[in-house]
């Protein structure tokens, strides 16, 4: 089946037909050529493929396009303002959180839902919400370094 | 070589930093072509079988699909359809049989992947079933299954080339390569000592993990071209393979690579490249294939390996004699099982001075998805076993398990277990390094437990590892008119680094900034040789071909700037941009005025050119004997504290420091970050990554079932410690430190462990359920803490 949907994504509207089973994360990457999620697990549990959706981070493999109709969705392309980068992707640079940067979206895109909920994490509250995402090339400190760094930057 | 360095050993971040945190980084899943296909692969459900029947007529019927291929329809093409690194023994489909659960059988080239996979359900298949074997064991015995008929030597590398030979043989069992080493006399060398110990270790098949599938694209181009995308670490080698297959010249096929997500050696030699060319072909249109994360499960893992060790050892802490046996479980086709087994070879017997030796290692099929490459090329797996043997000796012996190690560490000069002298070698650095970053080696490694149910150890373990010899890469550097630098090189930018260091390299020799310098990625057509991207090959043999290209186009430049500034050559200098004579620093000019002067225009390119080889001695094949079999070793220590929880077997790592002798660090930070990534991915195999399979079907193919280590799973404390000695060859000293960190992650942890509750767990994952029986195995540990015994000591 089929379903006239229209997706908002980092505030630009997009109209599109999608077959019921399509997931956002193809919708993404297929028909709005937007690459910045990525499958890995394909199964909701890795986090390459986090966007925000309505401000929350959503496993995009995992989630209908269809269900997105209608919602506000933030992928890490969106994030910057201009080329002006949002504090996290500037901690994540200047703490070198990544090697491949395979996750480094997801993992990005989940920081600002975390700091968003608290301004003020510790480093075991960075663990806890972020365990979800999944960084093969094991950059796990300098992630928590550079999202602890954000959150001070943040909080000024 | 220049030796006032303003750009090496320092901090430089990586060039495409902002791309990557902006998701704009370019993976080759990324890339689309105008028409391109997408693909689906049908995989035999049995591990072993004759094929009787493909029959795919149904599926070709199936609108949207272009193309349907199966391994019959490969030998009506004018190809060579047998691939693979060390023996043709793998067909991109299985020709006549299939030889694990997962074995590709037929591909099919369609609009989209939804009816790519329709198809294969279209596809009548009819197999035979065979008898199979799912371990080394088994395998090994006289009336196994053969499962590769022929060994056919593919006579590619030059190391295999040596090893393997030219000829094509029936193979006689399942071992398709026997590695032999022979030193002294081991058997009177343990009749000789005062204590011998003998015991068994092992490691099951674990995966690489790397968070990007493989994915190959591949084009035909309207003048018979081939062009191929691919997310693989060694494009000039998929170009000579794809050459080989197709029977053109290497000037028709184009590899590029992009970044990669990862690679740990799973990216190696030809995975999805011949499937993705010949559909293509067949469809006449771009094919892009694509793996799920279940197929990387089937698609290479690491080796699973048992290894026995007898070990005689003196009074006075010498090692005197250590005799190794090594199964390696290559699965159903060889992929590089044999270099690996090969290889980590020559130091079975540990990073130790022992005069007897004899290693007898073998790379044997069974059916099972194959073994490849994973960061270490097996060191891995035998320093698990001869690191916990170490410290079971140690423990038996009472002695200090940090002292025992330096009293027999190889050091600058002796002769290692192959006969080669060892140089450049940080290793008793290393030791001491982590020895004292976690509080071991002060006489008495040993302390006392607490009453609660938690008990803490400390434990060691050291490794070192021959980098791959001979081998060859090659670069070049050109200087752009207004004095920008572009660096091509084959070299694989996966997530290691490499792109950054090579540019730091070009910039230090030319004296240009690092923003000025741009790295072109390998494009085969462009980019000149290089063996491959592995091995922790990239700094030391990359680093030395650019260091000589860009000198090469230094000298050319520094011909125009002694005549602009009235200087010998030698007189000149040149950094951050700037070129003047040492005599009058303050009338400075820039490579762009260089580029003009010499031009007479904004215009030209000059073209420095290196290309950096490696040499090897002659072996014995019956003893392993060389002068040289490596151009150098490169090597790492690791100490753990850990926790233990006497309820559970639970084991959480509080301290790991692993120190790397690097050489030289190029970018400490880049190599901290090496050294730090590698010990947390070691966590992984040596706590719970374990592929699990019954009759030969993975039962835990996916990332919920298969855990890899996440956030919530991280040592308290991770300790990456740089040693530098120098190697004579490397660019600045450098030395490959990609693989050395991981080396002995499994067993600092595993000694540690036997540190806190007295209990060995010999076969690795250390799993709760493992320790805590290990704990209620081991009588005496009564509950004052009393000290551990290891097992099995004879």
């Amino acid at each position: 089946m089929k379903h006239e949907i229209t997706l908002t994504v980092n505030g630009r509207q997009h109209p599109l037909v999608v077959e019921s089973h399509r997931t956002l994360l193809e919708a993404l990457r297929d028909e709005l050529k937007l690459f910045g999620a990525r499958e890995s697990c394909g199964m909701g549990l890795c986090g390459a493929c986090t966007v925000l959706v309505d401000n929350l981070p959503v496993s995009s493999c995992s989630y209908l396009a269809a269900r997105a109709n209608g919602r506000s969705i933030t992928t890490i392309e969106g994030l910057a303002d201009g080329e002006t980068l949002h504090p996290v992707q500037q901690a994540f640079i200047e703490h070198g959180s990544f090697q491949c940067s395979y996750c480094t979206p997801g993992m990005i895109l989940t920081a600002t839902s975390l700091l968003r909920d608290n301004p003020n994490p510790s480093a075991d509250d960075v663990k806890d919400y972020m365990a979800g995402n999944l960084c093969r090339c094991g950059a796990y400190y300098e992630i928590i370094e550079a999202v602890l760094g954000a959150a001070e930057r943040m909080r000024r | 070589m220049k030796t006032d360095l303003s750009v090496i050993g320092t901090d430089v971040r990586r060039l495409e930093g902002r791309a990557k945190v902006t998701g704009r980084i370019e993976f080759v899943d990324n890339i689309e072509l105008p028409g391109m296909l997408q693909a689906a692969i049908l995989r035999s459900q049995v591990p072993h079988g004759r094929i009787r029947k493909v029959d795919a007529s149904r599926a070709r019927s199936l609108p949207g699909v272009y193309a349907v291929l199966t391994g019959d329809d490969l030998l009506q093409m004018n190809i060579d359809p047998f691939v693979g690194p060390a023996f043709k023994d793998q067909a991109p489909l299985a020709i006549g049989k299939v030889r694990y659960v997962g074995d590709p059988i037929a591909a099919v080239a369609a609009v989209d992947r939804d009816t790519a996979e329709e198809a294969l359900e279209l596809i009548d298949v009819e197999i035979e079933e065979l008898p199979a074997v799912f371990t080394v064991q088994d395998a090994m015995k006289p009336d196994a299954p053969l499962i590769c008929e022929r060994l056919v030597p593919a006579n590619t590398f030059a190391d295999l080339i040596e090893l393997l030979g030219g000829e094509d043989v029936p193979a006689t069992s399942n071992a398709c390569f026997q590695y032999k080493l022979r030193r002294g006399d081991v058997e009177d060398g343990l009749r000789r000592s005062d204590r011998v110990f003998e015991h068994t270790f092992s490691n099951p098949a674990s995966q690489h993990g790397d968070l990007e599938y493989h994915c190959s694209i591949a084009r035909w181009t309207s003048s018979d071209r081939l062009e191929v995308w691919s997310a693989t670490q060694s494009p000039s080698y998929v170009r000579i393979m794809l050459a080989n297959m197709f029977h053109v010249p290497e000037s028709r096929i184009r590899v590029m690579v992009s970044y990669l997500g990862g690679g740990f050696g799973s990216k190696l030699y030809m995975k999805l490249e011949p499937l993705a060319a010949l559909l293509a072909r067949a469809a006449e249109r771009p094919v892009k294939v694509r793996l799920s994360r279940k197929e990387e499960f089937l698609t290479i893992t690491k080796h699973g390996v048992s290894a026995t060790l007898r070990t005689g050892v003196t009074k006075d802490g010498r090692i005197l004699a250590r005799d190794c046996q090594v199964m390696w479980d290559t699965g159903a086709y060889a992929d590089i099982g044999p270099r690996v087994t090969h290889k980590s070879g020559y130091t079975s017997a540990g990073p130790y001075d022992i005069p007897n030796v004899r290693i007898d290692s073998f790379s044997v099929h069974t059916n099972k998805p194959p073994a490849g490459a994973f960061r270490g090329f097996g060191i891995m797996q035998v320093c698990w076993a001869y690191e916990s043997q170490m410290d079971i000796i140690a423990r038996e012996m009472g002695w200090d398990p940090v002292e025992f190690r330096l009293k027999n560490v190889l050091h600058e000069g002796d002769r290692q277990a192959t006969g080669t002298i060892v140089r450049s070698l940080g290793l008793d650095e290393s030791i001491q390094a982590v020895a004292k970053a976690v509080g071991m080696g002060n006489g008495n490694a040993l302390h006392p437990t607490t009453a609660t149910h938690l008990r803490r150890g400390k434990g060691i373990a050291c490794s070192m590892k021959a980098v791959i010899t001979p081998s060859v890469s090659a670069a070049t550097v050109l200087v752009h008119p207004d004095g920008s630098v572009s660096v091509l090189s084959s070299s694989v930018d996966m997530g290691q680094g490499s792109d950054t260091q090579l540019a730091q390299i070009a910039a230090e020799e030319l004296g240009v900034r690092v923003e000025d310098v741009g790295v072109v990625h390998p494009d085969t057509d462009v980019t000149p040789y290089d063996l491959i991207t592995a091995g922790s090959r990239t700094t030391f043999h990359m680093g030395n071909a650019v260091r000589l290209a860009a000198a090469d186009a230094r000298q050319q430049l520094w011909s125009t700037a002694a005549e602009r500034l009235d200087a010998a050559p030698d007189e000149i200098v040149a950094r951050d941009g700037k070129v003047w004579a040492r005599s009058a620093p303050d009338r400075a000019v820039t490579h762009a005025q260089l580029m003009f002067a010499r031009f007479g225009a904004r215009a030209g390119t000059l073209m420095g050119r290196g290309t950096f080889e490696t040499h090897h001695g002659a072996t014995d094949m019956e003893t392993g004997q060389s002068d040289n079999v490596t151009a150098h070793w490169m090597c790492g220590a690791t100490a753990a504290e850990v926790e233990v929880d006497t309820e559970t077997g639970r084991v959480r790592i509080v301290d790991l420091a692993t120190a790397v002798d690097v050489g030289k660090a190029i970018n400490p930070f880049a190599c901290r970050q090496q050294i730090a990534g590698a010990s947390i991915q070691g966590t992984g195999p040596a706590l719970f990554e374990e592929m699990l399979q019954e009759a030969g079907q993975l039962t835990n193919a996916s990332f919920v079932d298969y855990k890899i280590p996440s956030l919530p799973d991280l040592p308290e404390r991770v300790q990456p410690l740089i040693v530098e000695v120098a190697h004579p060859e490397g660019p600045y000293g450098a030395k490959g430190i990609g693989e050395a960190g991981i080396f002995a992650i499994a067993p600092a942890i595993a000694n540690a462990i036997a540190d806190a509750v007295g209990a060995r767990v010999p076969d690795l994952p250390l799993t709760p359920e493992k320790v805590l029986r290990a704990m209620e195995a081991n009588s005496s540990l009564a509950p004052s803490g009393g000290e551990g015994k290891g097992e099995g000591a004879s």
